[in-house]
């Protein structure tokens, strides 16, 4: 049984309590599964939290884990999806000094080409905001990788899944027990 | 959308009362039923300690002499009634040496409430004397665990907390209290808890799944069902029974499932695991249809995973959905509670009987019986053996004691011998394998059970990890009977280290003190047996004492338990010697 391990994105969705990372991450921990990444905010839900978390793991693992994470009391439901199931994706920040702009014109090519968005501009430098794939921000930090970046950072993926999550119609029915 | 996130009972209208939150904590603890905890006071929880003052003649605090002891004190009390224990401690040291029991109870299902005291919450963070981060510690081993730094707070989390800790598949919860939280004042009422909206105890059963479970029993020509202490924890031995009987099914059970049915039952065919019995361990591989009831195929019950049944058809009753799946692939799986599926169960099944398949069983017992049993439970040469001493405990207490037993070879004698007629009486640490369970655990057994024989069976090793517990026995007048079977070994390391490592003998052989000395320090009556023809006599005085008792067996040093699967073998692999 040598399955492949795959990209898993992970949707679990909590009660709002403190200390409830700490357990969702220990649930991780103990199994040494990696985490790429990690987000987490309110749902769509008054609430109601929602973690998106992407592992690379096998199919297998992935659902067991999913049972361990349900397990625990203050999570309502978790589900794992492959990435052809889900609509995700990431974004990201540069900080690249001003004078840049003008002695190196290609970059507002690149900008211009790399759907980049410019959120502000002062004297000593510029930001950049991107959200995409993974390959279209990598591609563009080694573009401008060339020229120098004083800053780069990375959020984790945010995903939406093609099927439904049906955590309302859970929540209601508990309401009308 | 807003919906309610738990459900209570009914408000009581005009019934709020203002008082501060450490009352309001032996409250709750009295509207839950509680009516006795075990605990050590400290700074950080002093103002629940003068509240247990005012409140004693309603409730019982039992001062342990170390806070493990309180935590299998309180396992103890629990696994024997069904009912939550409770275990309570101060901050920091007195908060982290819970940790063991509460991981005990973890892994073995055991419902039980851990109260700490936490230093003033404006203090949390700073390092402050005795400030530990108890919630951080005991998330990966609690069921739930929650922070209080406001006295309001307090009635609805203890109300979540032993709502959690008793419902579906039981565990131990911690509630951390800040101090402020103990000494403010405000408007109390209580309502139990009922419902949390994120948390399902148990899961809906699927009548197909249980048609299907029924279709696979019915065809079965060689069924066996392996039980686990699901069947004790949904109170379903009735049902269990039942079913045993209708389809004549051999069942073996697994440690912690022991005592569901009685042992002399004739379809009862012995212990699953490591040293479990020859005739269920071989014919794992041998069934066509495996019913797992209320286990969760821990290794040491299943060997190697790759060569495990895998003839059979597996079906598993479990009420937790994360089990299923997780070690064994199961062919149909029966979500719910153990006593409710079983009930719905029997209807579909059968009447029927497996003889010549059940006769198989016979057949290896016999040569277990013959290659281990006869020599363990009536030997014939120099050397007393734990084994004699279960059986002189059967004679003594006719099968009806609760035994309470530590963790290694005199463990796995005890369950191996033990005879068990009433269910909840094999009390012990399964998952865990905490040595230093049994002298606290057999306190609390005795407590929640004062009408019960509770016998407590430890081995030198184990004993000297929580031997302090003596003076809650003789504080409490506690009329716990203890054996320790003293072999002046850590046995079962022992016995791997000359199976496995060549009689390299590490760091087990014990210089033990005086014992009897030991307890008779803490008044309790005692008596050391060291040759064979003493052990009938101390038994019977032991189980005649009205007291606590306490026997020394000096057993045979070097002695092995067998049968054996030894470490990542296959079930079928079983040793005899």
């Amino acid at each position: 049984m040598n399955e492949d391990i795959k990209t898993f994105t992970i949707s679990i969705y909590t009660e709002n309590n403190i200390g409830l990372l700490n357990r969702i991450s220990a649930i991780f921990q103990r199994r040494h599964i990696n985490i790429e990444s990690l987000t987490t905010s309110q749902s769509e839900i008054e609430g109601v939290n929602r973690f998106v978390i992407v592992v690379n793991i096998t199919e297998s693992q992935a659902r067991k884990i999913i049972g361990q994470f349900e397990k625990q009391v203050e999570v309502i439901r978790a589900y794992y999806h492959k990435d052809e199931d889900t609509i995700y994706t990431e974004s990201c920040m540069f900080k690249i000094k001003s004078a840049l702009l003008f002695e190196e014109p290609q970059i507002q090519n690149i900008i211009k080409e790399s759907n980049a968005r410019i959120v502000t501009v002062n004297k000593e430098f510029f930001v950049l905001e991107k959200s995409g794939r993974r390959n279209e921000i990598e591609s563009l930090r080694r573009d401008l990788n060339v020229f120098g970046i004083m800053q780069f950072v990375r959020a984790g993926r945010i995903a939406v899944t093609k099927d439904e999550m049906k955590i309302t119609e859970m929540l209601l029915a508990f309401n009308n027990q | 959308m807003n919906t309610e996130t738990i459900k209570k009972t009914q408000e009581v209208a005009d019934k709020t009362e203002r008082i501060t939150g450490s009352e309001a904590i032996i409250r709750c603890l009295i509207a839950e039923g509680v009516d006795i905890l075990y605990g050590y006071p400290g700074g950080a929880i002093m103002p629940v300690y003068d509240e247990l003052y005012k409140y004693q003649d309603k409730i019982h605090h039992v001062l342990t002499r170390h806070e493990q002891g309180a935590t299998h004190a309180a396992q103890g009390y629990a696994r024997i009634s069904g009912k939550v224990g409770v275990a309570m401690a101060t901050s920091g040291p007195g908060a982290t040496n819970l940790i063991t029991g509460i991981a005990d109870a973890q892994i073995d299902s055991t419902p039980m409430v851990c109260i700490t005291g936490q230093v003033f919450s404006n203090l949390l963070g700073s390092d402050a004397f005795q400030e530990t981060d108890i919630v951080g510690i005991s998330t990966p081993v609690t069921k739930w665990n929650h922070q209080v730094t406001k006295a309001s707070e307090i009635p609805e989390v203890i109300a979540k907390a032993f709502y959690i800790a008793r419902s579906g598949r039981p565990g131990p919860v911690l509630i951390d209290i800040t101090k402020d939280a103990q000494v403010s004042e405000f408007d109390f009422q209580y309502r139990k808890c009922t419902g949390i909206r994120s948390y399902v105890p148990v899961p809906k059963t699927n009548p197909e799944s249980v048609k299907a479970a029924a279709d696979l029993i019915n065809a079965a020509k060689k069924p066996l069902i392996v039980w686990g202490q699901g069947v004790i924890l949904g109170k379903a031995e009735n049902e269990l029974k039942a079913i045993v009987e209708k389809v004549g099914i051999p069942a073996a059970w697994t440690i912690l499932g022991a005592s569901a049915l009685p042992t002399t039952h004739p379809l009862n065919v012995g212990m699953v695991g490591m040293h479990g019995n020859y005739a269920p361990n071989k014919l794992t591989n041998e069934c066509d249809v495996l019913i797992a009831i209320g286990m969760r195929f821990d290794d040491r019950v299943t060997g190697k995973l790759d060569t495990y049944a895998k003839q059979a058809k597996i079906i598993h009753f479990d009420i937790d959905p994360a089990e299923i799946d997780k070690n064994v692939k199961t062919d149909v799986a029966v979500l719910g509670d153990s006593k409710d599926s079983l009930a719905k169960l029997l209807p579909l099944l059968n009447e029927k009987s497996h003889d010549s398949w059940l006769q198989e069983f016979k057949d290896l017992y016999k040569i277990e019986f013959e290659k281990v049993i006869k020599n363990d439970i009536s030997p014939t040469k120099e050397g007393l053996t734990m084994g004699e001493v279960l059986k002189q405990i059967n004679i003594e207490t006719k099968g009806n004691a609760a035994i309470v037993s530590d963790v290694g070879q005199h463990q796995m004698i005890a369950c191996r011998y033990a005879d068990f007629n009433i269910t909840k009486s094999n009390i012990t640490s399964g998952g865990l394998g905490t040595m230093g369970f049994a002298l606290p655990a057999a306190i609390g057994a005795k407590m929640a059970a004062p009408e019960r024989e509770v016998v407590a069976i430890i081995g030198d090793g184990g004993y000297q990890m929580t031997i302090q517990e003596l003076g809650t026995i003789f504080q409490q007048k506690a009329a716990v009977k203890i054996v320790v079977l003293n072999n002046e070994f850590l046995g079962m390391v022992r016995q791997w280290q000359q199976l496995f490592f060549d009689k390299r003998y590490a760091s087990t052989e014990m210089t033990n003190p005086n014992f009897v000395a030991i307890a008779e320090g803490y008044y309790i009556k005692a008596r050391k047996v060291t040759k064979r023809e003493e052990l009938a006599d101390a038994v019977k005085e032991m189980i005649a004492s009205k007291d606590s008792y306490f026997l020394e067996v000096c057993v045979e040093k070097e002695d092995n338990v067998f049968p054996m699967i030894p470490a990542g073998a296959s079930v079928s692999d079983i040793r005899l010697s």
